[in-house]
């Protein structure tokens, strides 16, 4: 960073004050009739270069021609955790990134931002990482978005990876997306598969659109890093390697101060977190109403799995959204899925699809959900789902 | 206080399917609608409005006839709007995007304290535009909102994390996207459709809000596009008449959850 984020020019300044009133961070102030800057104010917004009739604010010049992306090495991992806890999206990543990085004969490396996080690094790399670049200071103890993305565009300018990917969390849509805008290159959200060309390095990026009627495959040929979110559990872990060797680097950098603070944190120790299940029964709108949630909870505890639901059934207020699956939900990957009156809207499916074992109870016998379940049952729920309880309850 | 709120038309993507041919969107019969999410955000801006007065801005970019949605707004009662549309900023992806809103929200002049977006947009779902104009405009971000109090220029706002809510503290200007938790959206009044109506919307091109062409549009945008498709269809496995014969279905839901695993 340069000392000064704008440069007045006493010589040009007429002191007519509308730089003052253009700053939205009342970082400018007049003494002597000329505009001066409190550069620990300024965020170099420039919203005061076009307010200026007189020419007489600057930016410093900027250095860098155009892009050689040759310079852009190694495919990176943002390993995101939580009071030094790794999200299991970081070693879904790892797995992927390993292979990426094969594919490309080049190098993977993971980036974890936080407080008192430098012993995860050794997780990284039995998870498949060959470096980890670690930014461990108080000021990262909790997420915020300014900060986090200083971070990240800090050491991603001083490196220069060719891809970094980081999940798609709430953390992580919102500051990677904030961090890419900064290095003025392409992201692209909510990935299902990724390639990359071994000779190029040019990366095949694939999502859904339109709400998972349409998939669409996006490259970004002339910028770097490509970066990409991918959701959690769309991609598997590979099992730790504890004897991989790899390098742990501290970057000490001087990072901004919050934008924000958290004043109090409301964690709800009774949510389940779905897609963290290994069996789920989820019910949709064929419950008809929300008190018959209560038969596929029953079910749902008598199998130790959790309750899913679809969108009709969230919208409808039969149960909180933490139970939703599909792409404005979560997306899920437990052993067994259990479906009851869902009929399988695209994006209901594509929450669930990559599921292990799916089971659907329907009385459409067109319904889509039927297209993916490994049984189908063409039948009322009401008749199915009571029998099944029984049938588990008197089983053993 | 004046508050923009970036809203987009997008078609009901429920009823959007590819053509297997060509491989492209089949558009026709399909209904274009503010993007739902965009709702809560407005609702956001209009309960703020209703506590301590404000002016309270749409902002869209797209083809002409999305200025639909602007009056749509107005009716529910925004004050003003502005539609952002010409050829070379179409085509844009969220970075191009973000940098045309910010520049028509710096074209504005009104420092803005608030500038509020739908969580994500249920045609692209990226959730990156606000947090790209957030960069842009170098104002701070939070996301995924759902309750909002402003009080001498301090924001309170909880925001939905993946376990939990945090609630968070911070300075006025700030960008925010708004979750459905948030509020139901009111209807339009009377009083809102005729100050839809009456008032001008004006139409702004790249060359109005200075835009760099190099930045804008196709040319601005890194990500490219290079193929849609439409996704594999499964043809499913084993089917039964749970109607006919229940005990049977029941029966080999057992065997499959054993088999597999499920006690």
């Amino acid at each position: 960073m340069s000392d000064a984020p704008i440069i007045i020019d006493p010589e040009k300044c007429k002191g007519c004050k509308l730089c003052v009133k253009a700053c939205p961070f009342e970082a400018l102030y007049m003494e002597d009739k000329l505009a001066v800057l409190k550069p620990e104010e300024c965020r170099a917004c420039s919203a005061c270069l076009d307010s200026c009739p007189f020419d007489a604010i600057t930016e410093p010049e900027k250095k860098g021609g155009p892009l050689d992306l040759s310079d852009y090495k190694g495919i990176w991992v943002f390993a995101e955790q939580n009071h030094g806890r790794v999200q299991e999206v970081a070693y879904e990543l790892l797995a992927t990134g390993r292979r990426l990085a094969d594919d490309r004969q080049g190098e993977l490396a993971a980036v974890i931002l936080g407080h008192n996080v430098t012993d995860a690094a050794a997780s990284l790399i039995a998870a498949g990482a060959d470096k980890v670049y670690v930014v461990d200071q108080p000021v990262l103890a909790e997420y915020e978005a300014n900060v986090y993305a200083d971070a990240l565009n800090q050491v991603m300018a001083k490196y220069k990876p060719e891809v970094v990917l980081a999940g798609a969390t709430a953390v992580g849509r919102a500051f990677f997306a904030k961090a890419a805008v900064r290095a003025r290159t392409g992201l692209t959200a909510d990935c299902t598969a990724l390639s990359i060309d071994g000779e190029s390095g040019l990366l095949h990026q694939t999502r859904p659109a339109f709400g998972g009627n349409i998939m669409a495959t996006i490259i970004t040929p002339n910028h770097r890093p490509q970066m990409a979110t991918v959701r959690p559990k769309v991609f598997k872990t590979a099992p730790p390697d504890p004897n991989r060797k790899g390098e742990t680097l501290i970057e000490a950098l001087k990072l901004v101060a919050p934008d924000t603070k958290i004043v109090r944190t409301e964690r709800d120790l009774n949510a389940v977190n779905i897609a963290d299940a290994e069996i789920i029964v989820a019910g949709g709108r064929g419950l008809k109403k929300g008190d018959n949630l209560e038969m596929l909870r029953k079910l749902a505890g008598l199998l130790g799995g959790v309750l899913g639901a679809s969108r009709a059934c969230v919208d409808a207020g039969w149960c909180s959204a933490a139970h939703q699956v599909g792409q404005t939900g979560k997306t899920v990957c437990p052993r067994i899925y259990l479906a009851f009156g869902i009929s399988g809207a695209i994006q209901h499916l594509e929450g669930m699809r990559s599921s292990d074992t799916i089971i659907a109870v329907n009385r459409d016998a067109n319904a889509p959900i039927f297209g993916v379940a490994d049984l189908g049952i063409v039948g009322d729920l009401f008749e199915i789902a009571p029998r099944l309880i029984t049938a588990l309850e008197t089983g053993k | 206080m004046h508050i923009i709120v970036c809203v987009k038309q997008v078609p009901d993507t429920a009823n959007v399917r590819i053509n297997p041919e060509t491989n492209t969107l089949i558009r026709e019969g399909v209904e274009s609608i503010m993007n739902p999410f965009d709702e809560y955000a407005l609702e956001e801006a209009l309960k703020l409005k209703d506590e301590h007065g404000a002016r309270v801005t749409v902002i869209t970019m797209g083809p002409p006839q999305a200025g639909v949605i602007l009056r749509e707004a107005m009716a529910r009662g925004a004050d003003d709007a502005v539609l952002l549309t010409d050829r070379a900023i179409a085509g844009a992806d969220t970075l191009a995007t973000s940098y045309i809103l910010s520049l028509a929200i710096r074209k504005l002049n009104t420092k803005p304290d608030l500038v509020l977006f739908g969580k994500q947009a249920i045609d692209g779902d990226t959730a990156q535009v606000g947090p790209g104009v957030s960069e842009f405009l170098k104002y701070p971000l939070v996301t995924y909102v759902k309750s909002l109090t402003v009080k001498d220029g301090v924001f309170t706002a909880e925001t939905m994390m993946d376990e939990g809510v945090d609630v968070l503290e911070g300075k006025l200007p700030v960008v925010m996207t708004v979750v459905k938790e948030a509020s139901t959206p009111r209807f339009a009044s009377l009083g809102g459709w005729i100050n839809a109506k009456e008032t001008e919307i004006p139409a702004w091109g790249a060359k109005e809000i200075e835009a760099d062409i190099a930045q804008c549009g196709l040319d601005g945008s890194p990500t490219k596009v290079v193929k849609i498709f439409a996704p594999p269809v499964k043809t499913g496995g084993k089917k039964m008449d749970g109607l006919q014969t229940p005990g049977d279905a029941v029966n080999e839901i057992v065997r499959l959850l054993k088999e597999k695993g499920g006690r």
